[in-house]
């Protein structure tokens, strides 16, 4: 279905087993994962330093000390949020900051719609699990932060390799088959383009 | 097979649909703005594409302008490389551009529908989440991020699930003082921040069918803030005499065809709704948020509720009220306002500066409130003068700024100081919304004019003559 001339969007993602970094906090919305002030740049270079900001310094730039991402007991591909990780606003910069950090994939109970297809769009993989297998790995992270997730992303499973509990997660056959080889839309849409142009020419606007 | 206004334009608008994935969703109208585009532009350039369809996209310069002094340039270099990237991009692509001092220059959902780029069943993008506020004529509008954006300029469509559908019926007569902020705020506080995720709604009843466009657009506006990708109201003749005769709305044949396609938008009699939800008129009192996101929002006359009263979990519910220093069972009456927000594309029209103003005539700007008025658009600041609005604004102690998004975001200089206490009319009250430790109340126009007037939280109905009924 794609097209031949195929450059990688993006790294392509099948299994990923890593440490998870837990932010058991509700409603993080996308103002704290890069607040408004650091949206200026014209390239999509060096977001990660700003991930959660208002969270992760002070006014005066120095660390704060109690937030988890300046914890060095915590650290890993995976950010594990609490529920309805990502409302508000649109800003793919949100995404950015989180694949600038080094995080590959976000397990939430819950996400926000555009937040997750912006995820999606650009190679970080949105991993949906219930409310009781976020609390699990919640408790598993925190009684012992070595603990690795495992996931897998072809038999669409995570894992919480300490105690060998699985959760299955949805994903579109279409997603799925981007994120595996490194595709994205544009290589999709750009291959039908001339279906695309004959079918504007019937609408009624 | 019966169908809902949604499925009637959704469908109209399918290229494609791909097994086991999203549609291919054409559409009509793109718009764009300086900070989610410049990386699209730069994805185009990298791949060697053109925009396939220039005459489709416009673009508008607003998150991160200035609102004085826009004739000089714009002091911050990040802010003007933005400013520039937008304009050299929108030029040499070949797509419209309304930069700083252009006259159609302002809040991109405000300058939309005041040039008839909005249209009733049409299909509306933006890279911006308040893109929903189009859907008040009957259009399926809603925020994208930027890789689509790239994808909107290199195809002129998007790929996307067929979201679900909800109805939200609100019937009934609102009280005094009410208006369509109050409306949207009340109807979040029900569903929560998240209680609409994965669908798209359309409102119904007779409140809607009552309201003006302008009130339309605030209640469509605010859908993303319950978690909606975007909500919409099916057209009347109130959204047909709005479109006709603009700027970029069809005209002569074409706009006989257009009127034809309108008349068909609205829902079956038997069609149905993955979820629908009924609220009474009634039961809407002026809205105030007193938390971190929009659902935390009350009647101005009640208290602020215990956590075990809230959906959600305690420690977040704690976390949101000592960021803004309340405390369970407090009343917002009589609570401290350093600052007033008025603008932005949830209530920087016409309509939302003539309640602030019929509220503060005859008064004073309180002395510990900071103001900031600012119009969506440069129709809406002209109209402000032309209706005598700005003599009694001025007369009450108030001046008007320049057009653009402003302390909604605090992309630019319109920045509430950390702890201070902002009365507001925008959109989201999040932690660090409006500036770095900013505190953030959601209200209407007039809740703002109240608080402007009297320095702290004060229910603008015991301030409304009965007989000036907003």
């Amino acid at each position: 279905m794609q097209s031949k001339n195929n450059k990688m969007a993006y790294d392509k993602f099948t299994v990923l087993r890593s440490t998870g970094v837990p932010l058991p906090i509700e409603n993080i919305d996308t103002d704290q994962i890069i607040p408004a002030r650091f949206l200026k740049a014209t390239e999509r270079v060096g977001f990660g330093d700003s991930l959660f900001r208002d969270w992760r310094y002070n006014a005066d730039n120095t660390p704060k000390k109690d937030f988890v991402l300046n914890n060095p007991t915590y650290s890993g591909k995976i950010l594990v949020g609490g529920k309805n990780f990502g409302s508000g606003s649109s800003r793919e910069h949100a995404a950015w900051a989180v694949y600038d950090y080094g995080f590959r994939c976000v397990v939430s109970s819950f996400f926000a719609d555009i937040f997750k297809n912006n995820c999606l769009n650009i190679g970080v993989l949105p991993v949906q699990v219930s409310a009781e297998f976020a609390d699990k790995i919640f408790a598993a992270i925190i009684a012992d932060p070595k603990t690795e997730l495992e996931i897998n992303l072809p038999a669409q499973t995570i894992t919480i390799i300490s105690t060998g509990e699985k959760e299955t997660f949805d994903i579109s056959h279409y997603k799925k088959d981007n994120m595996i080889n490194g595709f994205d839309d544009i290589d999709y849409l750009q291959s039908i383009k001339t279906e695309i142009q004959e079918f504007a020419e019937n609408l009624p606007l | 097979m019966s169908k809902t206004l949604f499925d009637k334009v959704w469908d109209t608008h399918v290229v494609r649909k791909i097994e086991g994935g999203p549609d291919v969703l054409f559409i009509d109208r793109h718009l764009i703005h300086e900070v989610t585009s410049p990386v699209a532009f730069l994805g185009l350039k990298s791949r060697g594409i053109k925009v396939l369809y220039p005459e489709r996209t416009f673009a508008t310069a607003d998150h991160n302008t200035p609102t004085i002094n826009q004739h000089l340039p714009v002091a911050d270099p990040l802010s003007a490389n933005q400013l520039q990237a937008l304009e050299t991009n929108s030029n040499e692509y070949g797509i419209s551009y309304w930069g700083l001092g252009h006259q159609k220059n302002g809040i991109v959902h405000v300058v939309g529908p005041e040039y008839g780029i909005t249209q009733p069943g049409a299909t509306i993008v933006c890279g911006d989440s308040h893109t929903s506020t189009h859907g008040a004529f009957g259009a399926i509008a809603f925020g994208i991020g930027t890789s689509e954006v790239e994808m909107v300029l290199a195809t002129q469509c998007i790929m996307q699930p067929k979201p679900k559908k909800m109805r939200i019926n609100v019937n009934g007569k609102l009280g005094l003082g009410v208006t369509p902020k109050d409306v949207a705020l009340y109807i979040i506080s029900k569903l929560t921040t998240s209680g609409a995720t994965g669908y798209f709604v359309e409102y119904a009843g007779d409140v809607f069918e009552n309201m003006s466009m302008e009130g339309r657009m605030t209640v469509c506006n605010l859908s993303i803030e319950m978690g909606a990708r975007g909500g919409m109201i099916a057209p009347d003749e109130t959204t047909i005499n709005y479109v006709k005769g603009r700027e970029f709305s069809p005209k002569g044949e074409a706009w006989d065809k257009a009127l034809a396609y309108y008349k068909t938008l609205k829902t079956d009699a038997d069609a149905v709704f993955d979820k629908e939800l009924t609220f009474k008129a009634a039961d809407i009192e002026p809205m105030i948020t007193y938390g971190t996101n929009p659902g935390m929002g009350m009647g101005i006359s009640q208290d602020i509720p215990d956590a075990a009263h809230v959906e959600g979990g305690a420690a977040t519910y704690e976390k949101s009220l000592g960021y803004m220093g309340f405390h369970e069972g407090d009343s917002m009456i009589g609570k401290q306002v350093d600052f007033v927000f008025v603008g932005s594309c949830t209530n920087g029209r016409i309509e939302d500066f003539r309640a602030f103003t019929s509220l503060v005539k005859g008064k004073h700007k309180a002395d510990n409130v900071t103001a900031w008025l600012v119009p969506g658009s440069h129709i809406v600041e002209a109209q402000i003068k032309e209706e005598g609005l700005l003599d009694i604004l001025t007369e009450a102690g108030f001046t008007l700024r320049q057009p653009g998004c402003s302390a909604c975001l605090a992309m630019n200089d319109d920045k509430v100081p950390a702890g201070k206490y902002a009365v507001s009319t925008s959109n989201r009250n999040f932690e660090g919304r409006q500036g770095p430790g900013a505190r953030t109340m959601l209200a209407s126009p007039l809740v703002a004019a109240a608080a402007a007037v009297t320095g702290v939280v004060t229910d603008p109905r015991t301030l409304i003559e009965v007989e000036e009924l907003v």
